[in-house]
Order: C-alpha cells, then sequence, then structure tokens
C-alpha cells in the first residue's frame, strides 16, 4: 500500500516459504508414486498431483488468489479452453477403430500391463 | 521510458492501471496455455497410441538430473516470488539480490538440460538417421555410465518392448516419436527459459537504480508471471516425460 491509496495485496514470505515446501513435497511424492504399479492410474496419480502443485504456483506465487474476478476469469478461461482442445481430441482418439495401415502390427500391449 | 509508476491520463486510478497490466500479462499467459498446448496435445495422442516405445523412452532419461531440476526450478520461483515481496515492501536493496539467485538457479537448469542432451547424444537418441534405442543395451552397461542393475532392467525392457511393439524397427520408430517430443517440448521450454534469463539481466540492471517499490513494480511482478508460468510448464513436462513406467521391477 502507498502513499497514493494504491492497494495491492502483499503475501507473507512465511506463506511463500510454505509454498515452497508444499512444492517440494509433492515433487517427491509424485516420484515415489510412480515406483509404484498403480496400472492406469499412475497416470491420473502423476496428473493430479502435478494440478494440485499447478494450483498452488498460480493461487499464490502468481498472487491469482489476490487478483481482480476479471483476472480471475481470464485465468480459469485459458485452462476452459486447453480443456476443452485435450478432452474432444482424446475422446475421438480414444475411441477409433485401428487404422487398417496399423491393423498388420499386433496392437501394442497396455504400457502398465495391467 | 523511464516510468515510475506516475498516472497514465486513460486510467482514473493506479489500482486500475495495475490491474491493466496484470490482466494483459495474463490473456498473454493464455495464448501460451494453448501454445504450449498444442505440444501436451501431440504428446497425449501419441503416447496413447504407442505407449510400449513411451515407457521404454521415458526409462532412458535420467530420473536424478530430471528431480534435481525440477527442485532448482521451484526454488528459483520462491525466489522469484520473494523479489516481488521485495518491491512490494520497498526493501529496494533486496529485490536484485533475490533476483540474481533466481537468475542463478535458472541458469543451472539451463546447464543440467545441457548435460542431460549431451547424454542423450552419447547414447543414440538424437532423432534421425543415427538413433538407435538398442545402442546402450548392446553395449556393457560402463559405455553408457549406467549401473550394471539398470543396464539389466534396461535389456529385458527392451526385449519386451520389441515384442509387444510389433518389431525392433517399429520400437525404434515410436521411441523416435517418443525422443522428438521429449526435444522439442524441453527445447520449448528451454527456449522459454532463456528469454526469460534475458528478462531478469534487465529487471536485475533496473532494480539496481532502485526503480521498483510498492508504489511501483509491474515489471517485476509481469516478469514474475512469465517465470512462474516457466514453472508450471516444467511442473507437467516432469511426471509426464520423465515418469512415464518407473514401477517396472
Amino acid at each position: 500500500m502507498s502513499e497514493n491509496g494504491h492497494q495491492e495485496h502483499v503475501v507473507s514470505p512465511k506463506l511463500y516459504a510454505t509454498i515452497l515446501a508444499a512444492l517440494l513435497f509433492g515433487t517427491w511424492l509424485t516420484v515415489q508414486a510412480a515406483k509404484i504399479d498403480l496400472g492406469r492410474w499412475n497416470i491420473v496419480l502423476a496428473l493430479l498431483i502435478a494440478t494440485i502443485k499447478m494450483s498452488l504456483v498460480i493461487l499464490f506465487f502468481m498472487h491469482g488468489k489476490y487478483s481482480s474476478r476479471r483476472t480471475q476469469l481470464v485465468i480459469v478461461s485459458g485452462f476452459f479452453w486447453l480443456a476443452i482442445m485435450l478432452g474432444l481430441t482424446m475422446t475421438d482418439y480414444s475411441t477409433r477403430k485401428p487404422e487398417p495401415s496399423r491393423s498388420a502390427n499386433p496392437p501394442a500391449i497396455a504400457i502398465h500391463r495391467a | 521510458m523511464h516510468r515510475t509508476g506516475e498516472l497514465y491520463g486513460q486510467y482514473k486510478t493506479l489500482e486500475q492501471q495495475k490491474e491493466t497490466a496484470t490482466l494483459g500479462m495474463w490473456v498473454f499467459l493464455v495464448t501460451e496455455i494453448l501454445f504450449f498446448g498444442g505440444m501436451f496435445l501431440t504428446y497425449a495422442i501419441n503416447r496413447h497410441e504407442y505407449p510400449t516405445a513411451f515407457g521404454v523412452g521415458g526409462n532412458m532419461l535420467d530420473l536424478n538430473l530430471g528431480f534435481a531440476n525440477t527442485v532448482v526450478l521451484i526454488a528459483s520461483s520462491f525466489t522469484m516470488a520473494m523479489s516481488v515481496w521485495s518491491a512490494q515492501t520497498s526493501n529496494k536493496k533486496l529485490v536484485p539480490i533475490f533476483l540474481i539467485f533466481t537468475l542463478i538457479l535458472g541458469i543451472v537448469f539451463l546447464g543440467v538440460k545441457v548435460v542431460e542432451y549431451k547424454q542423450k547424444f552419447d547414447h543414440h537418441l538424437i532423432p534421425g538417421h543415427g538413433f538407435d534405442i538398442t545402442y546402450c543395451s548392446k553395449q556393457p552397461a560402463a559405455v553408457c555410465g549406467i549401473s550394471e542393475e539398470d543396464h539389466a532392467k534396461e535389456i529385458t525392457e527392451i526385449k519386451e518392448g520389441i515384442e509387444a511393439d510389433g518389431g525392433l524397427v517399429a520400437l525404434n520408430a515410436h521411441a523416435q516419436l517418443y525422443f522428438s517430443l521429449y526435444f522439442g517440448m524441453t527445447g520449448l521450454h528451454a527456449l522459454h527459459m532463456i528469454v526469460g534469463a534475458g528478462l531478469l539481466v534487465w529487471l536485475i540492471l533496473e532494480s539496481r537504480k532502485g526503480r521498483f517499490d510498492a508504489n511501483y513494480n509491474t515489471p517485476v511482478e509481469n516478469i514474475g508471471l512469465y517465470w512462474h508460468f516457466v514453472d508450471i510448464v516444467w511442473i507437467f513436462l516432469f511426471p509426464l516425460l520423465y515418469l512415464i513406467n518407473r514401477h517396472l521391477a
């Protein structure tokens, strides 16, 4: 806050340090989680941890929590569009039958051997 | 150009002026989300189509270096956040100090990346004519600098991979796709880091003049947003590239 009445939220170093610790813990956790065979849930867990880490960075390091509603709308819209692009494309690819050109090869076995 | 936080004519308050700058930065970052999004989509499609080759390729990355680099980058985001705090609380002397820490950590990250790229070059894992996914498994473990245990694992994995993917030619082709995406995605990320390092150099020089304080810190804040964004991209790249198939016994 300055003499001009220009207000902005100042995040304390203590909170920044807490977020740092949480992010480092998340990094350790994601490596440990990858070493356990969870079948197809490995990727789900990895993305879940990464999304939580991302949220912490956006909310606190990037001050998303303290931004104006308008800015928050822009932030959310970016991920909304990304979700449309990834979601709709992958529903297409995951429901297609194998293309004839590749049917000569046996289908690759699932990576997790579940 | 010596802006110090005076109010420009088109704004009613400094608060509105600052919010406009933040909003503009975020609009840019949204375009960056979709820019990287295209590569994440390409990755998702190809990993879905060729899970075996992606698993084999991912296990050839150096997990320790990848983990260390993630820690380095997260630490640099913290020091960046602290430089914003220093500016917001008018600790003018602290601003360049935290920025210099951020720059050093950024350079360490890029240095480790160079070491990793060199390793991949030595292991014949650069997509192209010389690409050979079986190269290290055919050499004694010492040639590729991996432990006997990891070497034995790699031999088994490649054998199983060839069987699962429908032959050596197929596995080699699909593993090249993985490594093309590895170099494409980490390369684009590294390019952003280099741009970020350039911006940091400018910020350090300006902040040493004492320009940024509670009244005016928009450049520190916005370059900070950019730096954190690049950190977020890596938070996703690390599990997606390094941790695909690490649970093999």
